[in-house]
């Protein structure tokens, strides 16, 4: 089961002396704990993570939002840890911990002194099967989550478009849902949910550990086979599979208007393939068009056609998330100059992306941008957190160690002709819902329902 | 490097031999001093270059001059328009940060060591040849313009101003950076000029540099980087005249949950007292999930999703500040928990447990962040505006744990003023009345 993977980027254009890229080991325990080891002995710390293949979108109609509310109560206890002490015990060790959910993913982390890795994976262990919760921690903590989508959705009207906006996107997988959940079903969440979720979701066979920082494989592994080792599996975990889109044929157009708006804008998002594990080359394409279109605002094709040749946009954007288990979506932004309505910006950004698809890549700027991404793996390696994020997101969004190093070489690879493709594939209103983000006149629309969190594609992370 | 760090710190802590950073102070042949740690495992260096004076030296009736100019000093330089600059630096994978607030203007820069001398290039041009053309004022003005706008309807910006209205009297630090829009609309490129000259000077700037680079090329670099930058620029600013009184402030915005900036009058950076201060913020409200106000706000009663203080000392003035945001209809609960909390520390300071949980956190967290040649550049600077030695990083843990509970329960007596916090809500808080 070891298989260690020594992985060097080639640099052709830039780098004269190839640079030595992360060094990653994967190993795999009996009970299923499928376990990362990236190394980098430049500070002898080291970053902890479990993380679950269980986030929003597995959750059953009707309890939207327990994903993140189990994320929170698993701060909360169990037979060998009291109450409350987790954090605690993390910061009388120097370390800090957190945790976050996503629709794909929950995951747990601690940062700490390398020589402290076995205590917390201790911790983390015992919280994994162990957990002890009361109907007070749940109601507390019930409070807590409400505050959160207060503080994060309802006082923000951007947060709310984009909730909308997203409900309107998926007409049937449940990335239309916020990962937050809505409010109305965050109110009735209860302790057996929580617990039956957990139950359900929380084991060994259902996670991946992911150590990163001055460490030696051996020696992870001894310590995750005497930590995580004596683990009993889930034996009932279900298949991971989510209802799915059926064929979207008419377009949705949405307009949220709010008192709190002061700069209106336009959003449209398409549904967009996602890497998949051994074919990422589509979402590749698209993650060169995205910066194409978007990636700077004086060099992009939207910002060139639409704040330099012209000025109508005061700011524009293109967006899009590869890593993602199921169907992801390709966003388009457009923040209208004073005087130019949300009308004329749409009309001028579809007139935009019409000209990009007659006149094709600029040869220049596609050259730059594989430049910047071939930078961007010299850069990212400064950042063994950064590294430890990147593998943990891909492996529970369904790719593989093999994907996640293959991803630069698969970069590297698109050419103009894909690009143009995979925009001429994506680029279809059927499937796409346009948003106008308006200022309502105080207290003439309706007060909107306390209802809906950022981009529900943005992990919600709870502070601990 | 990092490695040696980390164990100097955490000696009292962690088994590790005691050992020192290796921070190099270089001076440059030309006279300019820096930081520098090298590492060379990766082919990059971050440098981090820091303007003292930052926004605060605006001209009278020019706020937000520096802060415009800062955020359009990228938008050509020399023969390269805005776009050209740009493609330029794509064209090198580098990467330049321009950032201002109250206290410093920032540059941050990330370099491939394949083209660093090219990407130095680049930045002088822009930090000596700005063109400020008048089509990329009027560009960045709009987007300046429409994030004021967006200001207006953020509650939390709106109590954060109408904190510092009421705290800082006629300084700088009582209005926003960013200006007004009457102020930013009325700026010309000859305000952006001067704006830059009253800033941008070799006399306020510190510098830290950390990767993949010697001393000895590290000091040819900023003597070409900044040697032509202008010897002076705009006197520092004075002292602000502090002006917060006790009590509770609404500020009326309609939204479902109230958020709240609290604080009094803090304490200075080199104020004998700062390490026992710090320790007790850190107990009372700082980071972590285990303070006092997070575990008495959020954990026993879920008011509020987070609360947190900080003490904030500011270059010319200083506060010991919180804030949360808590549903309209229970934030007065939660600002009376506050209070309690803040009387409870001022009368009882902490337990000896308290104390010893803080230390073990502090001293064993400081080298995890030396986490990154950005990070480490970034702390550079930070001590070198804080006048600290380079030594610091050795010295720091020590001076945290010869901390004892008596000094916290003096200072916690004398610095922390319970009638004297100011509540500034912005929301529609049920059942709380405004005071003066």
């Amino acid at each position: 089961m070891w298989i260690r993977h020594i992985w060097a980027v080639a640099l052709a254009l830039l780098v004269a002396a190839p640079a030595a890229a992360e060094d990653v080991t994967t190993f795999t325990l009996e009970n299923g704990l499928e376990v990362v080891v990236i190394e980098d002995h430049r500070a002898p710390a080291v970053t902890h993570m479990v993380w679950y293949r269980v986030g929003a979108a597995d959750e059953k109609p009707g309890v939207s939002g327990v994903a993140h509310y189990l994320e929170h109560l698993m701060f909360k206890g169990t037979e060998e840890i009291a109450p409350k002490e987790f954090s605690r015990i993390v910061e009388a060790n120097g370390g800090s911990d957190n945790a976050f959910t996503s629709q794909d993913y929950t995951a747990y982390f601690q940062r700490i002194a390398a020589d402290r890795l076995g205590l917390v994976m201790g911790m983390e262990a015992d919280r994994m099967r162990n957990l002890v919760l009361s109907e007070a921690d749940a109601a507390t903590e019930r409070a807590v989550i409400l505050e959160e989508r207060s503080q994060r959705t309802d006082s923000d009207p951007a947060a709310l478009f984009s909730e909308q906006r997203m409900a309107a996107q998926f007409l049937n997988h449940p990335y239309g849902i916020p990962i937050i959940g809505w409010r109305h079903e965050m109110e009735q969440l209860s302790l057996q949910d929580a617990l039956d979720w957990y139950r359900l979701y929380y084991a060994p066979n259902n996670a991946i550990l992911i150590v990163a920082g001055d460490v030696e494989p051996a020696e992870v592994r001894r310590l995750a086979e005497e930590h995580y080792g004596p683990l009993e599996p889930s034996a009932n975990l279900p298949e991971r599979r989510r209802t799915s889109e059926p064929p979207q044929l008419a377009e949705r157009r949405i307009e949220f208007s709010d008192p709190r708006v002061a700069q209106p804008y336009v959003v449209r998002s398409y549904l967009a393939p996602e890497r998949n594990a051994g074919a990422q080359e589509e979402a590749a394409a698209l993650t060169m068009l995205a910066d194409l279109l978007g990636g700077n605002q004086q060099t992009s094709v939207l910002g060139r056609k639409l704040s330099f040749e012209t000025q109508v946009a005061l700011y524009t954007s293109a967006f899009y998330d590869a890593v993602s288990l199921d169907a992801s979506t390709f966003g388009l932004a457009i923040v209208p100059a004073p005087g130019v309505s949300l009308a004329e910006a749409e009309a001028a950004l579809d007139a935009a992306i019409a000209e990009f698809l007659a006149e094709g890549v600029d040869a220049a700027q596609f050259e730059r941008i594989k430049t910047q991404i071939r930078a961007d793996e010299i850069y990212a390696r400064d950042s063994v957190d950064g590294l430890a994020r990147r593998y943990g997101a891909a492996l529970t969004s369904g790719l593989t160690v093999a994907d996640v190093q293959a991803w630069p070489d698969v970069l590297e690879g698109v050419t103009e002709a894909d690009v143009m493709a995979a925009a001429a594939e994506v680029f279809d209103k059927r499937r796409a819902v346009t948003g106008w983000l308006m200022q309502a006149e105080a207290g003439g629309s309706p007060e909107p329902e306390a209802t809906p969190d950022p981009a529900a594609a943005d992990p919600v992370e709870v502070m601990q | 490097m990092i490695r040696a760090l980390f164990a100097a710190c955490a000696a009292l802590l962690l088994a590790f031999p005691a050992n020192a950073v290796d921070i190099q102070e270089v001076t440059s042949p030309g006279g300019i001093k820096a930081w520098l740690v090298e590492d060379h495992s990766i082919p990059f260096t971050a440098l981090e270059l820091r303007f003292r004076g930052g926004a605060s030296l605006d001209a009278p009736g020019k706020r937000g001059a520096i802060n415009l100019m800062t955020a359009i000093i990228e938008e050509g330089a020399g023969d390269l328009d805005a776009q050209g600059f740009a493609e330029a630096r794509e064209a090198l994978a580098a990467s330049y940060r321009f950032s201002v607030g109250d206290d410093t203007l920032s540059v941050s820069a990330r370099m491939l060591t394949e083209n660093r001398d090219a990407a130095v290039d680049l930045l002088k041009l822009a930090l000596t040849e700005p063109r400020f053309d008048v089509d990329a004022v009027e560009r960045v003005r709009g987007q300046v313009l429409s994030g004021l706008q967006s200001d207006e309807q953020d509650p939390g910006t709106l109590a954060g101003r109408a904190f510092n209205a009421l705290a800082f009297g006629a300084h700088p630090y009582a209005t926003p950076a960013d200006g007004t829009l009457e102020s930013v609309a009325a700026l010309t490129r000859e305000d952006m000029l001067d704006a830059k000259a009253r800033t941008i000077a070799r006399d306020r700037v510190v510098v830290a540099a950390v990767g993949d680079i010697t001393a000895e090329d590290l000091g040819a670099m900023l003597d070409h980087l900044l040697g032509d930058l202008p010897e002076t620029g705009a006197p520092l600013p004075d002292r602000a005249e502090m002006g917060l009184t006790g009590g509770v402030t609404v500020v009326d915005f309609d939204t479902p949950q109230s958020v709240v900036v609290f604080g009094h009058e803090g304490l200075k950076r080199d104020d004998p007292d700062f390490f026992p201060a710090y320790i007790l913020n850190q107990i009372l409200g700082g980071g972590g999930f285990s303070s006092r106000l997070m575990q008495e706000v959020r954990e026993a009663r879920g008011l509020t999703y987070g609360v947190y203080s900080y003490i904030v000392p500011r270059d010319h003035a200083e506060t010991w500040q919180g804030s949360f945001a808590s549903s309209n209809d229970r934030v007065a609960e939660a600002i009376e928990v506050v209070r309690a909390e803040w009387v409870k520390a001022a009368e009882g300071g902490v337990t000896e447990a308290e104390l010893e949980a803080a230390k073990t956190y502090l001293t064993g967290s400081y080298p995890l962040r030396f986490d990154g040649n950005g990070q480490i550049a970034d702390i550079l600077v930070g001590m070198q505006l804080d006048d600290l030695p380079a030594d610091y990083v050795n010295t720091r843990n020590a001076e945290v744990e010869a901390v004892t509970l008596e000094d916290i329960a003096r200072v916690a007596a004398e610095r922390l003023h319970p009638d004297g916090l100011r509540f500034v809500v912005a929301g529609r808080p049920v059942a709380l009345e405004a005071s003066n």
